[in-house]
């Protein structure tokens, strides 16, 4: 098997000294080394952005449960906490291992199985966006989470909900409960909700506070805690989250998207032959292979920290 | 590149989707557990988030090392490329403790100023522009 590295070694053994400038640094061709230090920049910056999260969720004293807000999926699942950001991790393990097959095929200098599996990559990457683009799409929409809006909270000590007449019902709740603000429905066409909030009216209720953007606040008395006996109503969650998801995940969606850009740009390349006359191995291919490797690797750390955590 | 055969570099392709597929289902359930979904109300005990988040980061740390040792072919290229990668990402782990410590002192000053806000403070008679709450600066 001649590979790309074989060639660039016995290449440069054939000089007398590295002197000569013949010699590549790290047996590595000039492409892919570049690359590798283009991945450690982006590794630096996704790195930034995964360490101000756990920043401000140190510094925050409740923060929303991921296992509470990532638990719907298509299909009208609910109650399904990780299952779908589950198989959103399997749909990038399984196009980082079809990559894996590429460049392989690559190194047999085999066309029509590189095209075959590049084919089957862009199909994973671009379900992955499918995916993510359902998941933004429930949140922003049905959930009302925007980029300085998290409608997500968490309860820091246990209570009672109040019923309409203002006094305590059943409804009790633990420490650490987490509870997600609904809008008030102006139309009452929201089909999936048995919450019974789909309109009320603006302003003070004697179970819930309604704010100027529709959001109903509703209102409980604590059991526990300092302020035991008074009665709150629920806020909106820490605000940064909003952001951070959006941006976090935005981020490493777009590489998601201009990977599989550059993985059907070379596709159509390889299925005209453009690298076959190059004869080393299809190095191209490897060389989008490692970007779309480390797309999955930095998924790895995004899935642990907004999901796992 | 790899020092194998064509077909057993077909194996240990199918033996890493096994594997990476096995880590993440472990991870998941790992990280369910610890939020008392498979046992309800393990979640109460506060420490168990520690082992737990211990455990899944270890996993997604060897998810990370088998990706870039053995996908992207790290394994097989010379030790001084690994090293300008791998030398300078581990200055990263300097940076966790440091601004999650950070994140702590945030959290700490922020109840420190919500606690200073809340205390009444009885108005003074007499003495004008004397600072009762400043110990520092009494003469």
């Amino acid at each position: 098997m001649e590979t790309t590295e074989n060639v660039l070694h016995q290449h440069s053994e054939n000089h007398e000294g590295s002197w000569e400038g013949a010699a590549a640094p790290f047996n590595i061709s000039y492409g892919k080394l570049m690359m590798w230090y283009f991945l450690l920049s982006d590794a630096f910056t996704f790195a930034g952005f995964l360490i101000a999260y756990g920043a401000l969720r140190f510094s925050s004293p409740s923060w929303p449960v991921p296992d509470f807000v990532f638990s719907t999926a298509p299909f009208g699942i609910h109650d399904a906490p990780l299952i779908f950001v589950t198989v959103m991790s399997f749909l990038l393990i399984i196009s980082s291992v079809t990559m894996v097959r590429a460049v392989q095929e690559g190194h047999r200098e085999n066309k029509r199985g590189v095209v075959f599996w590049m084919f089957l990559t862009i199909i994973g990457g671009a379900g992955f966006l499918g995916c993510q683009a359902w998941e933004w799409t429930n949140l922003i929409g049905k959930e009302n989470m925007s980029v300085t809006t998290n409608p997500f909270g968490s309860h820091i000590d246990a209570g009672t909900y109040l019923d309409e007449k203002g006094n305590a019902t059943g409804e009790t709740f633990k420490a650490g409960a987490s509870y997600l603000l609904h809008k008030s429905e102006e139309g009452g066409h929201d089909e999936g909700h048995a919450e019974g909030h789909h309109a009320m009216a603006k302003g003070d209720h004697p179970n819930a506070f309604v704010d100027n953007d529709g959001f109903i606040h509703k209102k409980f008395k604590l059991a526990s805690g300092p302020a035991a006996g008074q009665v709150q109503m629920e806020e909106f969650g820490p605000k940064a989250f909003g952001a951070l998801f959006f941006f976090i995940t935005g981020f490493h969606g777009f590489h998601v998207l201009s990977g599989v850009a550059f993985l059907l740009i070379i596709m159509i390349n390889v299925a005209s032959g453009v690298y076959a006359s190059r004869k080393n191995g299809y190095e191209m291919v490897e060389k989008i292979g490692l970007y779309w490797h480390f797309v999955d690797l930095v998924w790895v750390f995004v899935f642990l920290v907004f999901y796992l955590f | 590149m790899s020092h194998k055969t064509y077909e057993e570099s077909k194996k240990a392709v199918v033996k890493g989707l096994f594997l990476l597929g096995f880590v993440t289902l472990i991870e998941v359930f790992i990280s369910l557990f610890g939020k008392g979904h498979i046992i309800p109300g393990i979640n109460d005990i506060t420490w168990i988030a520690y082992p737990v988040g211990f455990i899944i980061a270890v996993l997604s740390i060897y998810k990370a090392y088998f990706i870039i040792y053995e996908f992207m072919h790290m394994a097989y290229e010379v030790k001084g490329l690994a090293l300008t990668v791998l030398l300078p990402t581990s200055l990263l782990i300097w940076a966790l403790f440091a601004f999650f410590q950070e994140g702590t002192a945030w959290k700490a000053r922020r109840e420190f100023v919500k606690e200073k806000n809340a205390k009444t403070v009885e108005p003074l008679k007499g003495k004008q522009g004397y600072v009762e709450d400043t110990s520092l600066f009494r003469l």
